[in-house]
């Protein structure tokens, strides 16, 4: 199992390093820093000076690839891909548009993020087991087909009505709270709890829908008509029986995501003004300020990654047919 | 006293009615066996006992009383409480009927709880013969072979200590010599604990070894309920008569085995008169006028034996046997030249481990098998699930490249496909068709990959003309026909291309058995009028003994006793195939077998990636001795045909 | 009058082209012939179809473009005509009365006057609400007859909608008592519910439509915009926007899904190694910020490249074609990773054997024996993906990765008007609205999928 997980992990590295190259070509490739520079200038005034002056502030005006004008190990390094892209790996992400350092930036906005994404996890994945887990007790009855026609019809709302909706109802008619801000502490959770409510209720419709799906596959299988023969009532066949075995896909299928808790949400954070990482990929996105979003894709990635990991290793340790085989 | 009293209990699934009107008893301490082919409405019955039925069906009428309590009024809660503590059940397939992440002492344990069990887990386990019974109740389902699942499932089934245990299809699942081991400790523990049995089977072999009472049941009904004796001696519906005449076995050699036309009707069907009247030989215009009331045959001695039949007084009392057709065997010639050489032929699977997937060991799936076969003639490969008879198949046709060996056809030596010679029918009728195409493309597909010329058409017309279905068939999709009917389709696909051998992947072995008795009959017909050779891969003694010339035992891949069928079957010489031979539960006429010695095997088979040292077989073998143990045997020639691979054979 | 085809255009009339030569084909497939009986009873999936096909009618109308002949003005040589180069549709044309009453500002649903005070040019200045140029106009300055006229007017639509309707359901019944003549009793009956929900949902959107219809002759129905546009309009326009979003993406996805899924499952190997690899990396860019950078990118393409577009209207298509494109590209990795899996099941089919025992080459097993059995797949990733793909682009739009702003789409009808939820009293109509129909698209496509999973997956056959 080691050798299981050791294999899992060196097989991340060719895909970081993909995952590289693809954002080198897509930013460096694809444009070049010169027309990148126009863009951002305005394409109508704008002089070769101006252009200049633009790159070097970035360091842009280095060679894609090889620097034949420098001599030994820098005609590697005085690359834009070594500048720009293998410094990733190390973490050195370089600094925004507005001179801040990134890695900086991003280690003092990961606790908002996180601050909102970690209840929406968890409260998220409880209620919508707890209400496909209802809706499978009483499968086949009105309150299943309710609530069936529930969920599609919340799956079928745009995620802006839910905030919108959500901003409008709860904080400018009722006033209960703050329209939107943030403030660290314990005063954080009057800004959190309605960000965290709207999401949750934004993605409860797909999840109770797919969840269900699982528990009535695992409720067809023959080894809960064995434990009906036992005498078991049907709440200790669904809570032994059905749930331990339908987790597993669900677990696993969410332990991907748990990294990802750290880049928080973009809709969320930007609708609710949380300074978070979700905010700041969007306030780069619009500012257009491509060494922010090339972190965030690199950092993105490596989370992801990451997940994949915890997955696999999730696996062996829920699953006893993966552990001990 | 009866325990268990049905009346007229009927299953409605909207409105069909897949169990209509069934009625019996069964005592304490005695077992009623359900016989009948698959979709009879066995399992359904045994289901709506339990009021376990699934969520579309219900119980649409009669009454079941359980010592002397009417079932139909209990309330919820007491209805659990009886299950698995008044009447257990185990099923088919012990493989999905385990929790796969609960550990097997807890789920065992779930039923103690219950309903008070006085043994615990481990000692459950321990009575239904489960080795090292404390490490093994800590183990999850999937650390346990088939036979050791079923036994588990027993356990379980004990821990209530129930009074009615139900058997649905208990060993249909398992190898034949776990099914032996798992019978005879169904027995055992049903004389220690005087329980009642249901024992549900389309086995009547099965039935014949295990049973009191036998109800036989067809299309929702049962047709004929009589004491065991009497009904393998005197069985009276045309239906169970039918069943007999289908077995294959070694007195059929010669003839035919009689079939069944067509197939059990499906559950939806509509009945005006008998249910059996459409496949009938004895139908007379009065069976389909009404539905035949119950006939009492009394014997005076106070065994009941009922029919629903109106014809039953005027038939003969003796089974119909076929009128036996000899049909020329083609006499194996000595010196002929071969079809078919396979010499050592290997499948070795590399087995990767660590971080660099380094190759430390291989599954040899197929170890030096070496074969012959002449054409007209059948070469049976017999062995138990994983022995590496279907690998050895298909790594014949090259559709596993071998690793090792050679095959040489018609003395010519084989580097690949070599697909005009060779083809393959395999197991599962059902997924050895493409649902997506119409059966005349399934039959062209060799022809136009082979670029056959001619008129394809006609061919095909001709093709399904010979393999017994309408000509205008080729229009129809798989999904159209039965079980049997694609079979034939796979028949004739693999004759289209003009072979010279057949490799028969285990072809009869998912049909039912007045099924199987028509595609081996014509297995029969085209290998005497084309000259078919054929590989007959199976686990079926009976059907190896109507069919085969030769047979060839595997066990842990490699053969370990070959020769004529006579041979192999009348005088085994190796302690497996004896074990083997012994384990087949056989329809006898009397009860007077029952009580005979048998060779029952212990333990499961081994792993082919861990085989164990000297002959594979020695650790289960009851007359193991220490050269067994150190060197795996070279072939003993007993006869000029017979080998047998064992230390003991000299 | 001049035609324009637009790239967007000719790959949605490819798609429809594909739809029916499918559905022609299908018909001749038995298999699918069920299936798609299936769906054809369910009375849900027939309602959601009505709906959607209503939409289907919007978007094709939306999709036929020309532009406009300008009347001869002196000085032009004769012999050559001068076009507009605004590209109109067809349904621009139908809707020209609203296009083009465009008031000032922002004015409530079916008001008469704006929302805003203004200064009154005439008349002691002082600030009040100034009359719509449009809306009531026809009331003249006596405004009594407001409510009234609005009541007429629902009452007359009303009578429109059932007018239309009554056609349609005398047809229905003709169908149903010639079937019911040829098949004896009750054979007919299995699309009964089926028919009666086509019937009331027609009966329901030609009721919604009339009343509209009748509104709209004499009001904003919906209100207007900041600059003064009708949002009936923009909502309307909308819909193309959303329709190609959700089916040209998975169209581009699709050939490169289905080859490399299948590919990978069958051939095994290297290939699938490196197929997998490429997939993992794809996935594993979180895909909002795949999509961000690919669009910004994709802009600076289009910012430094404006002699390729003739027209703002060609620039805009390449931009939703492009978003398509990049959509696609993010999302085949799900197909392609489900249909290897289920390729791997296949390829141990013992039918595939079979084949191979024949010497079937891979391809022809490829085209014969295994796409065919994935196209069920295919089918419902394709209806699956479509609701989510236009909710996708609502979001994406708002966070300026979506389509062109100059795109009239449900997602820059909405980021256009949370700005002025901030407003007191609260301008909401225009979100209201684009809401509201990407609700009705959005539930109906959903319908519409989950009775195609349930007939077309094997596993709920029997």
């Amino acid at each position: 199992m080691l050798a299981y997980i050791v294999r899992r992990l060196l097989y991340a590295i060719p895909i970081l390093i993909g995952v590289n190259l693809i954002t080198f070509a897509l930013f460096f490739v694809v444009n070049s820093p010169d027309d990148m520079a126009r863009m951002q200038l305005g394409v109508k005034r704008v002089t070769p000076e101006a252009i200049e002056k633009w790159k070097v502030e970035r360091g842009y005006d280095k060679p894609l690839l090889w620097n034949a004008q420098a001599g030994g190990a820098a005609r590697a390094t005085e690359t834009i891909f070594f500048q720009k892209s293998a410094k990733m790996f190390a973490f050195d992400f370089g600094r925004a548009d507005d001179g801040r350092d990134i890695a900086r930036e991003i280690t003092t906005r990961m606790m908002p993020s996180l601050a909102v994404a970690i209840p929406v996890f968890v409260l998220g994945l409880f209620s919508a087991v707890s209400f496909a887990l209802l809706l499978v007790y009483f499968r086949a009855s009105y309150l299943d087909f309710a609530g069936v026609v529930l969920c599609v019809a919340m799956m079928s709302v745009s995620g802006l009505f839910y905030i919108i909706g959500g901003q409008w109802l709860v904080s400018k008619i009722w006033h209960l709270v703050p329209i939107s801000g943030y403030a660290g502490g314990l005063d954080a959770a009057k800004f959190i709890i309605l960000p965290v409510v709207i999401s949750v209720i934004g993605g409860i419709g797909s999840s109770t829908r797919w969840y269900r799906t699982l528990f009535l596959e695992e409720v067809s299988k023959d080894y809960v008509r064995t434990a009906r023969a036992k005498g078991l009532s049907e709440r200790a066949v669904l809570f032994g029986h059905v749930l331990r075995n339908a987790l597993i896909p669900i677990l696993t299928g969410v332990v991907v995501l748990i990294p990802l808790l750290f880049m928080g949400s973009l809709l969320i954070e930007s609708f609710f003004g949380i300074p978070g990482l979700g905010s700041y990929t969007i306030d780069a996105i619009n500012a257009q300020d491509f060494a922010v979003v090339r972190a965030m894709v690199f950092i993105g990635s490596l989370l992801y990654i990451v997940g994949l990991l915890l997955t696999d290793i999730s696996y062996t340790l829920v699953d006893p047919r993966v552990r001990l085989q | 006293m009866s325990l268990l009293t049905v009346r007229d209990l009927s299953v409605a699934i909207g409105q069909a009615r897949p169990v209509d009107g069934v009625s019996f008893d069964i005592a304490l301490g005695e077992t009623f066996a359900l016989l009948g082919e698959s979709g009879c409405g066995k399992s359904m019955t045994a289901l709506a006992l339990m009021r376990l039925l699934p969520d579309a069906a219900r119980i649409g009428g009669g009454q079941v009383a359980f010592g002397g309590r009417s079932l139909a009024e209990l309330p919820e809660s007491e209805m659990r409480s009886l299950r698995g503590g008044g009447m257990a059940m185990i099923f088919q397939e012990p493989g999905t009927s385990l929790n796969p992440v609960m550990t097997v002492g807890r789920q065992i344990r779930e039923s103690i709880d219950l309903h008070g069990g006085k043994l615990g887990a481990v000692e459950l386990l321990d009575a239904v013969g489960i080795p090292d019974a404390p490490r093994r109740a800590n183990e999850y389902p999937f650390q346990l072979s088939g036979g050791m699942k079923q036994r588990a499932m027993i356990a379980m089934a004990l821990a209530g200590a129930p009074k009615l245990l139900i058997a649905d299809e208990p060993t249909t699942a398992l190898d034949v010599t776990i099914q032996a081991q798992v019978l005879d400790l169904l027995r055992e523990l049903q004389r220690e604990r005087r329980m009642a049995m249901l024992l549900i089977s389309h086995d009547l072999g099965v039935v014949s070894r295990m049973s009191d009472h036998v109800g036989v049941m067809y299309a929702g009904q049962l047709v004929e309920v009589a004491p065991r004796d009497r009904f393998f001696g005197a069985a009276a519906h045309p239906y169970s008569r039918a069943l007999f005449a289908a077995l294959p076995d070694s007195s059929r050699r010669d003839g035919e085995l009689a079939s069944i036309p067509g197939s059990v009707p499906p559950l939806t069907a509509i009945f005006s008169g008998c249910r059996f009247a459409d496949r009938c030989a004895e139908v007379r215009p009065a069976c389909r006028e009404a539905p035949p009331p119950w006939r009492e045959l009394g014997d005076g001695a106070g065994a009941q034996h009922m029919v629903r039949c109106i014809r039953v007084g005027e038939l003969p009392m003796a089974a119909p046997m076929a009128a036996a057709e000899k049909s020329a065997l083609a006499a194996r010639r000595e010196g002929a030249a071969a079809l078919l050489q396979v010499s050592d032929l290997q499948v070795h699977f590399p087995i990767r481990r660590g971080v660099l997937q380094r190759v430390v060991g291989q599954v040899r799936a197929v170890d030096g098998v070496s074969l012959e076969l002449q054409a007209g003639r059948t070469l049976a490969l017999v062995g138990e699930s994983g022995c590496g008879k279907t690998t050895a198949g298909k790594a014949i046709l090259h559709l596993q490249p071998p690793t090792g060996g050679s095959v040489r056809l018609d003395g010519r030596q084989l580097g690949g496909l070599a697909p005009r010679a060779m083809q393959m029918v395999f197991q599962d009728p059902y997924g050895s068709l493409n649902p997506r195409l119409r059966v005349g493309e399934i039959i062209a597909e060799g022809m136009r990959a082979l670029a056959i010329g001619g008129d394809h058409s006609r061919r095909i017309a001709g093709l399904l003309g010979q393999v017994g279905l309408a000509a205008d068939m080729a229009g129809r999709y798989p999904h159209e026909f039965s079980g049997g009917q694609r079979q034939r389709v796979a028949i004739a696909r693999a004759l289209a291309v003009d072979p010279r051998l057949l490799v028969l992947d285990e072809p009869t072995s998912a049909l039912d058995v007045s099924v199987q008795a028509q595609i081996l009959n014509l297995l029969r017909e085209l290998q005497g009028r084309l000259g078919l050779g054929y590989l007959f891969i199976t686990h079926n003694i009976a059907v190896v003994d109507f069919l085969a010339h030769e047979v060839a035992v595997m066990y842990l891949g490699r053969i370990v006793e070959r020769g004529r069928a006579e041979e192999v079957l009348r005088a085994p010489r190796h302690p497996y195939t004896q074990a083997l031979l012994s384990a087949v539960p056989r329809v006898e006429q009397d009860g007077e077998m029952r009580g005979v010695e048998r060779v029952v095997l212990q333990g499961d088979m081994p792993s082919p990636a861990n085989p164990p040292a000297g002959c594979h077989f020695h650790p289960r073998c009851a007359l193991a001795v220490a050269a067994c143990r150190s060197a795996y045997p070279d072939e003993t020639r007993l006869t000029a045909t017979h080998a047998v691979r064992c230390h003991l054979a000299d | 009058m001049k035609v324009v085809i637009l790239w967007s255009d000719a790959l949605l009339f490819l798609l429809l082209a594909l739809v029916f030569i499918g559905g022609w084909w299908s018909r001749r497939q038995a298999h699918l012939r069920d299936a798609w009986r299936k769906v054809g009873a369910s009375a849900t999936a027939m309602a959601a179809t009505t709906v959607l096909a209503t939409f289907l009618l919007v978007g094709v109308l939306d999709s036929l473009h020309y532009r406009e002949r300008l009347p001869d003005v002196g000085g032009v040589p004769a012999g050559s005509t001068n076009y507009s180069n605004e590209v109109l549709s067809a349904l621009d044309a139908v809707l020209s009365p609203l296009r083009t009453r465009s008031e000032k500002t922002y004015s409530a649903p079916l008001a008469t006057y704006l929302f805003a005070k203004e200064s009154l040019d005439a008349g002691g200045g002082g600030r009040d609400f100034p009359r719509l140029r449009h809306g009531g106009a026809h009331l003249g300055a006596q405004l009594d007859g407001h409510g009234g006229d609005i009541a007429m007017r629902v009452l007359k639509g009303l009578g429109l909608g059932v007018a239309l309707w009554l056609p349609l359901w005398f047809f229905a019944r003709r169908k149903k008592l010639m079937r019911s003549g040829i098949h004896g009793d009750g054979a007919g009956d299995t699309a009964g519910p089926a028919v009666g929900a086509v019937l009331v949902t027609a009966l329901v959107l030609l009721l919604i439509a009339g009343v509209v219809v009748a509104l709209a002759q004499g009001y904003h129905v919906l209100g207007t915009d900041k600059v003064g546009q009708d949002v009936l309009y923009l909502t309307l326009k909308s819909i193309r926007t959303g329709l190609l979003i959700g089916t040209l993406t998975t169209l581009i996805m699709l050939p490169a899904a289905v080859l490399l899924g299948m590919l990978a499952g069958y051939v095994g190997g290297w290939v699938d190694d490196a197929i997998q690899y490429l997939y993992t990396v794809l996935n594993s860019i979180p895909g909002v910020l795949l999509i961000a950078a690919a669009v910004l990118m994709m802009q600076v393409i289009i910012d430094t490249h404006p002699e390729w577009f003739a027209s703002s209207a060609e620039r805009a298509d390449a931009r939703l074609l492009a978003l398509c494109l990049i959509l696609g590209v993010t999302s085949w990795t799900g197909l392609a990773r489900l249909l290897r899996g289920e390729t791997l099941k296949l390829r141990e089919m013992d039918y595939v054997q079979a084949a191979q025992a024949f010497g079937v080459g891979r391809l022809a097993i490829m085209l014969r024996h295994i796409l065919p059995n994935l196209m069920h797949i295919v089918l419902i990733a394709l209806v699956m993906d479509f609701s989510g793909l236009v909710l996708a682009e609502a979001v994406l739009s708002y966070v300026g990765i979506g389509v062109d702003p100059n795109t009239i789409s449900f997602g820059t009808m909405i980021n256009a008007a949370r700005m002025e939820l901030a407003r007191e009293p609260m301008v909401w109509w225009s979100l209201a609205a684009a809401f509201a129909f990407m609700f009705a698209l959005v539930l109906a496509a959903n319908l519409l999928a989950d009775a195609v999973r349930d007939a077309f997956d094997p596993r709920n056959a029997g």
